[in-house]
């Protein structure tokens, strides 16, 4: 199937905090209004809208409906909404460009997961008859994937320690982080562990934050910017859920969806990966057959700064990012939604320049 | 690039108080498999999945597209879960219909679902703890405010209770069936948000409703005629401003507007021969009539009081019997939609309308500010034909 050139022309994203003082929408406000100013756009130039949030992240029934007031939604705007990462929610709203009757596309994805308890909140993610009655929390699923990975002598404990060590080197100077800094691997691995083999270091910040993506189709996207960062490729696919009838040390919806966006079909400069457990970065690059020239998450990835459901959504904005700074010309962006990496999202993102 | 988006199969569960013969994945199979036996096609079939819930809580699952990957044939494909308040329905057949028209997918199979009973919805829509109004309070008051500006006789609302429940009869998979019930009876029940009776008021369901959309290539296979996506649109605005007129919110006028210009629909009252809107609560349905421009200001009460929305009528409204006696809120908006296309393929059934060529599809949410719409069409030119 051929598709038209989606370009992105504007991105933003908000802290990752650990406990946001604002509420979504206000946090939210600043990060639409922000790609919209880096866009170059008004807010009436964006023909469709697409968002990404939870309902259960804020305990409440409908809650997305008040982010309408971060978008402006007066007058009436032509909208849509998943229960997904925003990064999902750009997918819909790529799909929409593809009509070829609007030429902008805002997409957003925003969490306030703080006022909740994710270990408690997170079970509900899984089979309600048999999974989520055991407490299956991500946490717990993550360690299993761990050690069939362990056990496997596809990683060491130590591997997984760089990958946080790295992770958080990269994210000094990154504005968007909630952790970083430089550490030892030694001192790292004397931590005891949180859930065997995972120690603290190996999990992720369940972090509040909202990141948003402006798109434009081809002649607009010239027209707005001089440096915009095209799509080249996007697809996402979904596995069975029974964690017990897969094999957690492979992600063949990630193997999927990165063949159907088109990874392989060039080289690859950097990766910003839905890495939230750092074991899980050497299932995805072996997935998407990324090798050692690859920069993975130079912004310091998931594991620095996990806004729920913004962190797949970021990881598009930070490759495009990277990729504007002159990192690199060809990135790959993934997102991943359920436990642990049920559903993966692919994106190829290139240069110009 | 948009390409022609063709409906060859459509499913739905009998609706229910309580389905507890059947799971989650039980339910939305059950739609979707007969969906798929109306196509004649299997799960494999299948290139990608759209579904389509009103809010987690209602059932205690988060993203349950994620558990239910397994029964809706989703594993090694796109699946993608939409959730736009009560008019989803209609917004995930909406999303599920571009990825055809964008020329994606050959092959999509949408679902929506909602089962209530394993929770408890108005617990929900009322916030829980807080004691709000639910849905029946915030509308209230702008049902009020409808028959003041209209000056509506009291009887229009029981009248359009009567007529959707006498529909429902007819409707197999309709949860209410009250084929005797009168005006009377309907004024006599309690007031439960004047004005709406208890009779007046939509029931809590469990159900699910599932459609296969295809290419115009792909739609020449299909065993039975398809129905035709002529035009869709999607609609939302801020919920709650001293701006907003929520009794004729701008959004439907606007989305209505948009719809039936893309369909090319000059005079819809006349181009239209059947009509699924989503009517909560009975006042809904002059509240639309007028608030989509489908008539003009004072019109629609008339229309009613004079029985052409009525199943052989000049212009019927819900000949399923409606939101009103079929209520899985997250499978609402695309019964409405479904129903719609079932009208123009011939195989509505019992309500059937005789001859329908072109069908409005509507479904709303919040409080009243997020709108989905469709026009299909037995054949891509069913409105050209009738202009």
């Amino acid at each position: 199937m051929s598709s038209h050139d989606i370009a992105i022309v504007g991105y933003a994203q908000s802290p990752s905090w650990e406990r946001a003082e604002l509420t979504e929408v206000q946090f939210l406000f600043p990060v639409i209004a922000d790609a919209i100013a880096m866009a170059n756009i008004d807010r009436r130039d964006i023909g469709f809208t697409c968002a990404g949030s939870c309902d259960y992240l804020s305990g409440q029934t409908f809650a997305f409906v008040s982010n309408l007031e971060a978008v402006g939604a007066w007058p009436p705007i032509s909208e849509s909404h998943v229960e997904m990462d925003g990064a999902w929610a750009l997918y819909e709203a790529w799909v929409a460009l593809q009509h070829g009757d609007i030429d902008v596309a805002l997409a957003f994805g925003s969490g306030k997961s703080s006022p909740g308890d994710p270990m408690q909140i997170y079970p509900l993610q899984m089979d309600p008859y048999t999974l989520t009655p055991l407490g299956a929390d991500p946490t717990s699923l993550a360690a299993l994937q761990a050690r069939a990975l362990l056990d496997s002598g596809r990683i060491t404990e130590r591997e997984m320690a760089e990958v946080a060590a790295r992770n958080r080197a990269d994210a000094v100077g990154n504005p968007a982080a909630q952790v970083s800094g430089e550490v030892d691997v030694d001192a790292l691995l004397a931590t005891p562990y949180v859930t065997a083999p995972l120690r603290a270091h190996d999990l992720p910040p369940f972090s509040d934050g909202a990141c948003a993506v402006i798109m434009a189709t081809a002649d607009k996207a010239r027209d707005l910017s001089d440096n915009p960062v095209w799509i080249r490729g996007i697809d996402h696919r979904i596995e069975i859920h029974q964690p017990g009838m897969r094999d957690l040390r492979e992600s063949p919806s990630t193997a999927a969806a990165g063949k159907a966006a088109g990874v392989g079909d060039g080289p690859v400069d950097l990766a910003e990966l839905s890495v939230a457990y750092t074991h899980q970065e050497r299932i995805l690059t072996g997935a998407l057959g990324l090798g050692d020239g690859v920069k993975v998450n130079p912004s310091g990835g998931p594991l620095t700064a996990n806004p729920m459901m913004a962190t797949g959504l970021s990881r598009i904005a930070e490759a495009a990012r990277a990729i504007q700074r002159g990192d690199g010309k060809r990135a790959v962006a993934h997102a991943t939604s359920g436990q642990p990496l049920q559903q993966n999202l692919v994106c190829v993102l290139e240069g110009e320049k | 690039m948009s390409q022609p988006c063709a409906i060859v199969g459509i499913g739905q569960t009998k609706h229910k108080k309580r389905r507890d013969d059947v799971s989650l994945p039980g339910l939305v199979r059950e739609a979707a498999q007969r969906a798929l036996d109306d196509a004649a096609l299997t799960w494999t079939d299948i290139d990608a999945v759209v579904l389509g819930k009103a809010p987690d809580p209602f059932e205690g699952v988060m993203m349950p597209e994620l558990s239910m990957a397994d029964a809706l044939g989703a594993a090694g494909k796109p699946i993608l879960r939409v959730h736009t308040a009560g008019s989803v329905g209609g917004s995930t057949a909406i999303v599920a219909s571009n990825l055809i028209r964008t020329g994606r997918h050959e092959r999509v199979l949408t679902v929506a679902y909602e089962k209530q009973a394993e929770g408890n919805a108005q617990w929900g829509l009322a916030g829980g703890r807080s004691g709000g109004m639910g849905a029946g309070g915030i509308f209230a008051p702008w049902m009020q405010k409808f028959i003041a500006r209209t000056g509506s006789p009291a009887h229009i609302g029981p009248m359009v209770a009567v007529k959707d429940r006498r529909n429902a009869a007819k409707n197999p998979y309709a949860h209410l069936q009250m084929p005797d019930l009168t005006v009377e009876e309907v004024l006599d029940s309690p007031m439960l948000w004047d004005p709406i009776h208890w009779h007046e008021s939509c029931p809590s369901s469990d159900g699910a409703c599932a459609m296969v959309m295809t290419t115009e290539t792909l739609a020449a296979q299909a065993p039975r005629p398809p129905a035709w996506v002529l035009a869709t649109a999607m609609r939302s605005e801020l919920g709650m401003f001293p701006g907003r007129d929520p009794v004729r919110p701008q959004a439907g006028v606007e989305c209505a507007h948009a719809v039936f210009e893309t369909a090319g629909i000059t005079n819809p009252l006349e181009q239209i021969d059947v009509s699924e809107i989503y009517v909560p609560f009975s006042w809904y349905e002059p509240m639309w009539l007028e608030g989509h421009d489908l008539v003009g200001h004072g019109e629609a009460w008339k229309l009613i009081e004079s029985g052409d929305t009525n199943l052989g009528g000049k212009f019927p409204v819900n000949p399923s019997g409606g939101v009103l006696s079929s209520n899985p809120i997250g499978a609402s908006g695309m019964l409405r939609f479904a129903e719609a296309a079932n009208q123009v393929r011939g195989m509505a059934g019992e309500h059937q309308v005789e001859g329908a060529t072109v069908a409005y599809g509507q479904a709303y949410g919040g409080a009243a500010q997020y709108f989905a719409m469709w026009v299909v069409g037995a054949t891509q030119d069913a409105v050209q034909r009738k202009l």
